[in-house]
């Protein structure tokens, strides 16, 4: 039978249906990061950058790429996975998935599969963006891109099951914009840990956001504000906190099944 | 041969405490049409949403093709295409895309032919490239038919298929489930327009605040159940019912030109001879006669409004 083992088939129309519904909005979906990036580098590359030096020897242009992707890649996978499994939810054509013969995993890798993409391609797109202003130079190309992916990964999982949590479209926006965001402006996307006062910089490194910025530059430029081992385990960590709250979920029907 | 879908003893207490289901016990046989019947809130969508995986039960099981539908789930949801009752479409894409959609998410291969196929019988073809936002209401539960047939179901379950549909839609509808039968795929249906089991079903199970009232061949239901109603037209009309015929209970219709008379066509006496006879005594006339089944909607009242009582 052709599901029994992995409905590959299954995942890929969940896959392919998400892509299209990026498609649709590809040009504003692209624009928006790119523009954004390009005023980040007007306002703080050209204005503010010149006054700062260069950070752990990196010109300040270059020191805020990391931190400007990520910025951009928690945003996006989160809002896209969110998004991606709440619509259904709110227009009630979740029944078809959930009557088919997907499992959790397949469901899940469909959805998450999709906002990743879509988020991975945001991110790489802003560093296009940004060489046209600096010269990036990446020191690990490879596990710069395999941190993106985990990274992605993570938190379109997170999204997903903020996307089944949220009871409406306005508690799908307050986690992003009241959590997320200032994580990540606190997290070192524009400096370096090291310039914060003593005790600023300890409160900081309660911040799980500043692991993923510090773990990313490591990525780039070999160095960062805690070992790149640090990074990792932070990140495994939370993908396992979303791991878990996913399998409840399936588990238990939470939102999903009566 | 072992039915297609076995239900046994299903209860559902939704976390509100309302208890929707209380012990239901089912077969349906391959190629069937069943009708379920019962009023709002009988519990007809929490049982087919349980059978296909929407709604998680509180007690009891389920076999579709011999498979539980929570152990072997694969398997149980690969046989089933489902029609809910609620009009739920996605928006931006495009008609033909979302029937692919469908039989994606079932694992069948892509198959152009069989998507024209449904779109032409389901009278979308016209629109196949069309967001489905543009569709109208009734195309849109075309499109739902569509999609769950795009996966070629053994088992098809329509919820409410014809509630508030244009007749148009309800004839094709019936067509369509016609010829599904022929092919072999067993059909279940709940409604409550009476109408409907009574023209389509093979069987008809009457279902009443959770619980199954009875489940009967169509046709045995109608014989076994069936009254039968005299009709008299009358030459002259009278201004009420004859004292002389008081003992058969007669009812007069408004314009007293019609003499109507219930009875039981299995009873050894159903009255009718002696009546007759006893209106040519007393010199009632009338011009024409005729004899009508009662309908399942009369019987359904019976059971429904009996159990409630
Ligand atoms: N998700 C739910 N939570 C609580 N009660 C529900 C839910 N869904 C249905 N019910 C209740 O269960 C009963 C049966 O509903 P339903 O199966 O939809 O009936 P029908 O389809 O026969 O009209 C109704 O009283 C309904 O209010
Ligand atoms: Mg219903």
């Amino acid at each position: 039978m052709s599901v029994g083992v992995f409905n590959a088939r299954g995942v890929w129309a969940i896959y392919r249906f998400e892509m299209h519904r990026f498609a649709r909005t590809l040009w504003t979906g692209l624009a928006v990061p790119v523009i954004t990036t390009a005023l980040y580098f007007v306002v703080f590359g050209a204005a503010v950058g010149p006054r700062m030096g260069g950070i752990s020897g990196v010109d300040y242009g270059s020191f805020i790429v990391p931190g400007l992707m990520m910025l951009s890649l928690l945003n996006e996978s989160i809002n896209n996975a969110a998004f991606g499994i709440h619509l259904p939810r709110f227009m009630g054509t979740i029944y078809e998935p959930l009557s088919a013969p997907l499992s959790p995993l397949e469901t899940v890798l469909g959805y998450v599969g999709a906002a990743a993409t879509k988020s991975v391609t945001v991110a790489l797109t802003i560093l296009v963006t940004a060489n046209l202003f600096v010269d990036v130079r990446v020191a690990h190309p490879v596990l710069m891109l395999a941190y993106l992916l985990l990274v992605a990964g993570t938190f379109s999982l997170f999204g997903f099951v903020l996307g089944i949590w949220a009871k409406g479209f306005e508690q799908l926006q307050v986690v992003p914009m009241l959590v997320v965001t200032p994580l990540t402006f606190l997290g070192g996307t524009f400096y370096s840990l090291d310039m914060l006062p003593g005790i600023w910089r300890t409160v900081a490194l309660l911040n799980p956001v500043a692991y993923l910025v510090s773990g990313f530059r490591w990525t780039f430029f070999g160095t960062g504000d805690v070992a790149f081992g640090a990074s990792l385990a932070a990140t495994g960590l939370f993908l396992a906190l979303c791991l878990a709250a996913v399998w409840w979920i399936f588990r238990t029907g939470y939102r999903l099944k009566a | 041969m072992e039915p297609i879908i076995t239900v046994n003893g299903l209860e559902k207490a939704y976390a509100s405490g309302h208890k929707a289901l209380k012990g239901i016990d089912l077969e349906i046989s391959r190629g069937e049409i069943f009708a379920l019947l019962g009023p709002n809130g009988a519990g007809k969508t929490t049982l087919i949403s349980i059978i296909c995986g929407l709604v998680t039960a509180t007690r009891g099981s389920v076999r579709v093709g011999g498979h539980d539908t929570v152990r072997d789930y694969k398997r149980a949801r690969s046989l089933i295409g489902l029609v809910p009752q609620e009009l739920h479409t996605d928006a931006f894409e495009p008609v033909r895309a979302t029937v692919e959609f469908s039989r994606g998410l079932f694992g069948k291969r892509p198959d152009s032919g069989l998507v024209d196929g449904l779109l032409r019988d389901l009278s979308l073809w016209d629109k196949r490239d069309a967001k489905v936002r543009e569709l109208s209401g009734g195309m849109k539960r075309r499109l739902m038919i569509a999609k769950a047939l795009a996966h070629e179901p053994e088992v098809l379950f329509l919820d409410e298929p014809t509630a508030g549909v244009d007749v148009a839609l309800r004839r094709d509808m019936w067509a369509l489930v016609r010829r599904l039968r022929e092919r072999g795929v067993t059909i279940i249906l709940t409604t409550h327009y009476i109408e409907e089991a009574e023209e389509m079903a093979d069987r008809v199970g009457v279902i009443n605040k959770g619980e199954l009232v009875l489940v009967e061949e169509k046709d045995a239901l109608m014989r076994k159940l069936g009254k039968k109603e005299l009709r008299l037209t009358l030459a002259e009309p009278l201004p009420g019912v004859p004292p002389g015929l008081a003992d058969w209970k007669l009812e007069l219709s408004a314009d007293g030109r019609e003499l109507r008379y219930g009875f039981d066509a299995k009873a050894e006496r159903t009255g009718v001879p002696s009546l007759l006879a006893r209106m040519r005594d007393l010199g009632v006339a009338f011009t024409d006669l005729e004899t009508r089944q009662t309908s399942l909607e009369d019987i359904f009242v019976d059971l429904v409004g009996g159990k409630a009582a």
